[in-house]
């Protein structure tokens, strides 16, 4: 990953000259700041990485080699911290908390594409009177922080018996990914071409069908972007899973926050359960880079 | 909500303007067609955020501690007074202030400098943005037991390993060994919030110098100006707005940040944001009506933020709008 660091030439601002040596003063200085800030940008970087990686490196230690001061770079690799988080340790197995995370992150992703699918249509191909102000109606709800209404939402769950229910997260989670969903398919409908959703609308067919077979397959790229944000964004909550889950329906990041009281601190262990719970996000993360500043700065960077 | 179906007899001058309505009502078929795929998630929306906000409004009026129901009552704006005079809640509200401040910023300032540095052209560009992303995609809870137990331990974190080492090249094997969470605890989560937050400022900015229209750069360019003249004059006017949004953006999330000051301090030594201290007056305490006037003093104040991310958010929406 690291093994490069030496950045190549920046263009030369005058074309003519070929080789370094024959570049002017300037134009070499230009260059060699070029170079300079090339390796600048990789040392930050690798920089930022540096604790990822070390998290990484941690889990693939064995329990001593990962609490030596100073760090021990060259033990011996192992996968014990892995085998032992995945219940070898005698300790409460994670399956279930990464079973609940993947249902609740899943099920009210479904649900989102169901409920933003339509609504994007409404608001960008088939337009209602006074749109923007829908769209900034959407927004406005996204900034309304989630203490302000957990207390309620609390109170009700336990007064409906649904406290520690996978299900209710379900609709929690997509009411706080049904804004950023709105938006981003605003933007990705907007491409559709309305001649063909015409086209469909000769022929008979109704507003499910148009949307499940003309605009679901032209805007795939898009959905499927929205989809892995409403996914990551899911996975990640834990305000509402912690107050709101207990035994039965808590999810992955209760589990962590809850790892070092029940095991004591094992720190490859430890570093073991935070790679795992990261690795769907990374992967979704990577895959939807852009997308997902796009759906963090609700839709207004593109 | 049914009131305006209520069923009249027909009079005269109904009958009459006959075929005037039932043109109307077709233009209201249609409207309402094309309001109908909007509903589903408009009512949604409502019934699962701004109802249970609602609700926070009411509770937040009354005296009610859960342990002692029967002694629930209206209290008025008391809850509020208590809000601001109570030491442990004022403080929560001058560490949220001063903890969303500085991550906004150090991550303002950190990500344009790497917006900077990413907008050139230089070896394995798309390898560095994706080594810098990947903090981001930590999940949170991760990265808050990552700062805490694999750098700032004391005894065998990254931190102090790396200082023991260093030290050693210098003939000092036992060095100082500061305990980072204890020396400066608010510091410690600031760090990791800024370590997580840096990219997503980063995205945002470079998003901002990549619009910037190519040809005016090359104007200035031509004309001789220095490369700090067209920073100061061209692309920084130019990126004022993803600024905006970014600060906006930032401070929305981060004021509502729990998963740190959870894991990490657990809201011990003076770092309880409000967000944690209200989970823990409902959620310990649980001193409902209280919990509940923090809640909505935190919605008022994201709501000042929200209303300027807001106007920032139209003005480029609409850019890009006419654009399109």
């Amino acid at each position: 990953m690291t093994a490069h660091t030496a950045p190549a030439p920046a263009p030369a601002p005058t074309t003519k000259a070929a080789r370094p040596e024959h570049l002017p003063p300037a134009a070499r200085r230009a260059r060699r700041r070029s170079i300079a800030l090339g390796l600048l940008a990789w040392v930050a970087g690798i920089g930022f990485c540096l604790p990822a990686v070390w998290m990484l490196l941690t889990s693939l230690h064995s329990e001593a080699d990962a609490a030596t001061n100073p760090p021990s770079l060259a033990a011996p690799l192992t996968l014990a911290g892995y085998r032992e988080f995945f219940g070898a340790g005698g300790g409460p197995s994670p399956w279930p908390s990464l079973i609940n995370s993947l249902t609740a992150s899943a099920f009210s992703t479904l649900l989102v594409l169901v409920l933003a699918l339509p609504a994007a249509y409404a608001l960008s191909i088939r337009r209602v009177r006074k749109w923007t102000d829908v769209m900034f109606f959407f927004l406005s709800t996204k900034m309304l922080p989630v203490v302000a209404g957990l207390l309620p939402i609390y109170l009700f769950a336990k007064n409906a018996g649904m406290l520690d229910n996978i299900w209710l997260l379900v609709l929690l989670y997509t009411s706080m990914n049904l804004p950023i969903a709105v938006w981003m398919m605003q933007s990705f409908l907007a491409d559709v071409p309305v001649s063909i959703i015409e086209a469909a609308q000769v022929d008979g067919a109704r507003l499910p069908t148009v949307l499940a077979r003309v605009v679901a397959p032209v805007a795939a790229p898009g959905i499927a972007a929205t989809a892995l944000i409403c996914f990551i964004f899911s996975w990640n909550e834990l305000l509402f899973a912690r107050v709101l889950t207990g035994v039965v329906a808590q999810t992955a990041p209760v589990y962590l926050t809850g790892f070092v009281t029940s095991q004591g601190l094992f720190l490859a262990q430890l570093c073991a359960a935070s790679v795992v719970v990261s690795l769907p996000v990374l992967a979704a993360g990577y895959a939807a880079q852009d997308k997902l500043v796009q759906g963090l700065s609700l839709g207004a960077v593109k | 909500m049914s009131a305006s179906v209520t069923t009249q007899p027909p009079s005269p001058t109904v009958r009459s303007n006959q075929t005037r309505q039932t043109k109307q009502r077709k233009g209201g078929v249609r409207a309402w067609a094309t309001r109908a795929p909007l509903l589903p998630a408009l009512v949604f929306l409502i019934a699962v955020t701004q109802l249970p906000f609602v609700a926070t409004l009411v509770i937040s009026l009354f005296d009610w501690n859960s342990l002692s129901p029967e002694e629930r009552s209206f209290a008025g704006l008391s809850n509020y007074t208590s809000v601001f005079t109570d030491a442990e809640l004022r403080d929560s509200v001058f560490t949220t202030v001063l903890l969303t401040a500085s991550v906004v910023i150090a991550t303002v300032v950190l990500g344009l400098g790497l917006a900077l540095l990413l907008d050139r052209t230089f070896f394995g560009r798309g390898m560095v943005r994706t080594l810098l992303i990947t903090p981001f995609l930590i999940v949170p809870v991760s990265a808050a037991l990552l700062w805490k137990h694999a750098l700032y331990n004391p005894e065998y974190g990254l931190l102090n390993g790396a200082w023991t080492w260093i030290a050693g090249l210098f003939g000092d094997d036992t060095p100082a060994q500061p305990d980072w969470i204890s020396g400066m605890p608010l510091i410690a989560v600031e760090a990791a919030l800024v370590w997580q937050w840096t990219p997503f400022m980063m995205l945002i900015l470079l998003a901002g110098l990549q619009s910037r229209p190519a040809d005016m750069m090359e104007a200035a360019h031509l004309d001789g100006a220095s490369s700090w003249q067209s920073f100061r004059y061209l692309t920084l006017p130019h990126l004022r707005r993803y600024l905006e949004l970014g600060v906006l953006l930032g401070s929305v999330y981060i004021v509502q940040n729990f998963d740190a000051v959870f894991t990490i301090t657990s809201g011990g030594l003076g770092t309880a944001n409000l967000p944690y201290t209200i989970y823990q007056t409902f959620y310990q305490a649980h001193e409902y009506g209280l919990a509940s006037a923090a809640g909505v003093v935190v919605v008022i104040g994201t709501m000042i933020i929200a209303t300027f991310a807001l106007r920032v958010v139209s003005s480029l929406f609409r850019e890009e709008a006419n654009r399109a």
